[in-house]
């Protein structure tokens, strides 16, 4: 049971075919089985979660339980958990039990979802492998030598591995979607705004949002029916109004209009992923849709953008942590000075503070034209791109990740070239778009992820095109050992 | 553009970092590289473009001026380092 979809599980628990109970017990022995190697969570909170699990079961016999009471989730461990470990991966917070709930986590207790515990993640969200946690690097269940991607490679190992239903986590730069492709599951980043980040330990405030990893777009549309919405507590959340976003899954996609731009399938793509690309792309048109080249030309201009724009934020973000209210303090601070500059020096790992030296420079006297405004001008032009390709589509397709997932300790010698693994996604986080990644086939037994990019606040849409593709293959039915 | 060893001394006392002459040394290396990689922006012109801060071009919501948090900082500070009668307690900053 405990490798069923979120939804199938759902309905396991609503006819009473297996309790909340039960189904707790079994996710935390195959974690307890797994973990160690995987390395998937930083913190199993297994009282918790059995004492959770217990008010599900009794919530449903009182007639009271609804579409998410009693499901087994875990949350990426950017999101504060009342009394419990929040560390973003990061030694700065090894000791932080965090003194309340995020909207998010919030959302899921009230809604009778069951906390497994806190996954792994490259620290304070800056990675793309996992590979920078204070707790170790997180193994891709499909390939043990491999990366599950990051920053969220916790989130997307544990349901990879079916060690969770589904979990939260964040994308700021291609953080769901890239580890989502690399670990063969569904892994959506709505419109900036659409989900609340009180509580969500802040990286880059503009580009951050938080979304979903689960095994099909069907269970995704289930934990945003909780997620999202506006949030008083969160200023940039939109007042927009949410819909329920499982209800038109099943529209059928004759007429949709897809584009893919010229510029994500030009050198930096390998032949192999082309190919498998465009064949799931043909799926699509098997079921009725158009495709169409798009331009998006300044493209090649979003990983330098948001190289100034991402670590600019993060360093203005991380500028709280000076071991004074909370976190890592350093032993024996001499004075004021040297108690900050050695509890952030201890307390942070080389790439954080890397990106904290980029945006610090990028926004000093003298270089904050040359840089930070520079790039923001840029980030309107691509978002203009979007607009304009908007008019002639209505969604955009093409590869999630230039290839499938490396190998540990692979990719350390220059920080640019791990930059360059978020060439596809990062352009969207810039334009404040949705982005879903779902898997659309192997190379060499690894997973193949797509990105289907949609219009502002059209997650209902792209869940609908995602799931018609679910219907239509099942490249998201497959696991890792089998 | 590349930076010195001094640049790189003035970015990390702004961002309160220690780093040792080994780290220093590193860290011109990487934000040299980094650099290249932004000076690829310099490539376009964007003389008439306004820069985007926000997705949306959203302004700041406001909220009636009225109390709507309560006190937790006993609950808040319990987590603190350091801390005596409601203060954080750091080292001697006045001499």
């Amino acid at each position: 049971m405990i490798d069923a979809t979120l939804a199938e599980i759902s309905r396991a628990l609503e006819s009473g075919k297996i309790s909340s109970v039960e189904l707790t017990k079994a996710y935390l022995d195959r974690i307890a089985q797994e973990n160690a190697d995987l390395n998937a969570y930083i913190t199993v909170t297994e009282e918790l979660a059995l004492s959770q699990a217990e008010a599900a079961d009794k919530s449903r016999s009182e007639g009271k339980a609804g579409a998410f009471t009693g499901i087994p989730i875990a949350h990426k461990d950017l999101f504060c958990t009342n009394g419990i470990r929040t560390s973003c991966g990061s030694k700065m917070l090894d000791n932080f039990i965090a003194p309340y709930d995020a909207t998010v986590v919030d959302r899921f207790n009230t809604a009778g979802a069951v906390t497994l515990g806190k996954t792994n993640m490259d620290e304070f969200a800056m990675g793309s492998s996992n590979e920078t946690s204070f707790y170790g690097p997180v193994k891709n269940p499909w390939d043990h030598s491999l990366v599950p991607g990051g920053s969220s490679g916790g989130s997307a190992a544990a349901v990879a591995a079916r060690l969770c239903a589904g979990a939260t986590a964040t994308d700021t730069g291609g953080s769901i979607r890239q580890p989502a492709s690399f670990s063969g599951i569904t892994g959506i980043k709505p419109t900036y705004g659409r989900v609340s980040r009180w509580g969500m330990v802040a990286f880059a405030s503009s580009l951050d949002q938080a979304g979903t990893m689960t095994q099909s777009a069907e269970d995704s549309a289930m934990m945003l029916n909780v997620m999202a919405g506006l949030d008083e507590k969160d200023s940039t959340c939109s007042t927009i109004d949410t819909e329920d976003y499982t209800a038109n899954l099943n529209k059928p996609l004759e007429g949709l209009k897809i584009g893919l731009p010229v510029e994500h399938f030009s050198e930096g793509l390998s032949a192999d992923m082309e190919k498998s690309i465009r064949e799931a792309i043909a799926e699509f048109e098997k079921l009725g849709a158009t495709v169409k080249d798009i331009h998006l030309p300044n493209s090649h201009l979003s990983v330098s953008a948001y190289y100034v724009i991402a670590p600019a934020e993060a360093s203005a973000n991380l500028s709280r942590y000076d071991g004074v209210r909370y976190g890592y303090r350093c032993e024996n601070p001499v004075d004021l000075e040297d108690m900050y500059k050695r509890s952030r020096s201890e307390g942070f790992g080389a790439e954080v503070k890397r990106r904290i030296m980029v945006g610090t420079y990028a926004l000093s006297a003298g270089y904050y034209d040359a840089y930070y405004r520079k790039a923001q001008k840029i980030r309107r032009l691509i978002k203009n791109d979007f607009q304009a390709a908007f008019e002639e589509v209505d969604v955009i397709m093409g590869p999630t990740s230039p290839h499938t997932a490396f190998a540990i300790g692979s990719q350390n010698d220059d920080p640019v070239t791990m930059y360059l693994e978020d060439i596809y996604t990062i352009a969207v986080n810039l334009a404040g778009l949705p982005g879903i990644s779902i898997p659309a086939g192997f190379i060499n037994n690894l997973p193949v992820g797509l990105q289907i990019v949609g219009k502002d606040f059209a997650e209902a849409q792209l869940l609908n095109v995602a799931h018609q593709f679910q219907q239509a293959t099942d490249w998201h039915k497959k696991a890792p050992g089998e | 553009m590349s930076i010195e060893l001094a640049d790189v001394e003035n970015i990390a006392h702004l961002a309160r970092l220690h780093l040792t002459d080994g780290e220093k040394k590193e860290a011109a290396d990487s934000m040299s590289n980094i650099l290249k990689l932004i000076d690829q922006m310099q490539s376009v012109n964007t003389d008439n473009i306004e820069p985007l801060a926000h997705a949306f071009d959203s302004v700041q919501r406001l909220r009636d001026d009225k109390v709507t948090e309560s006190n937790n900082r006993n609950e808040l500070q319990k987590i603190a380092p350091e801390s005596e009668e409601g203060l954080f307690l750091v080292p001697k900053v006045i001499e």
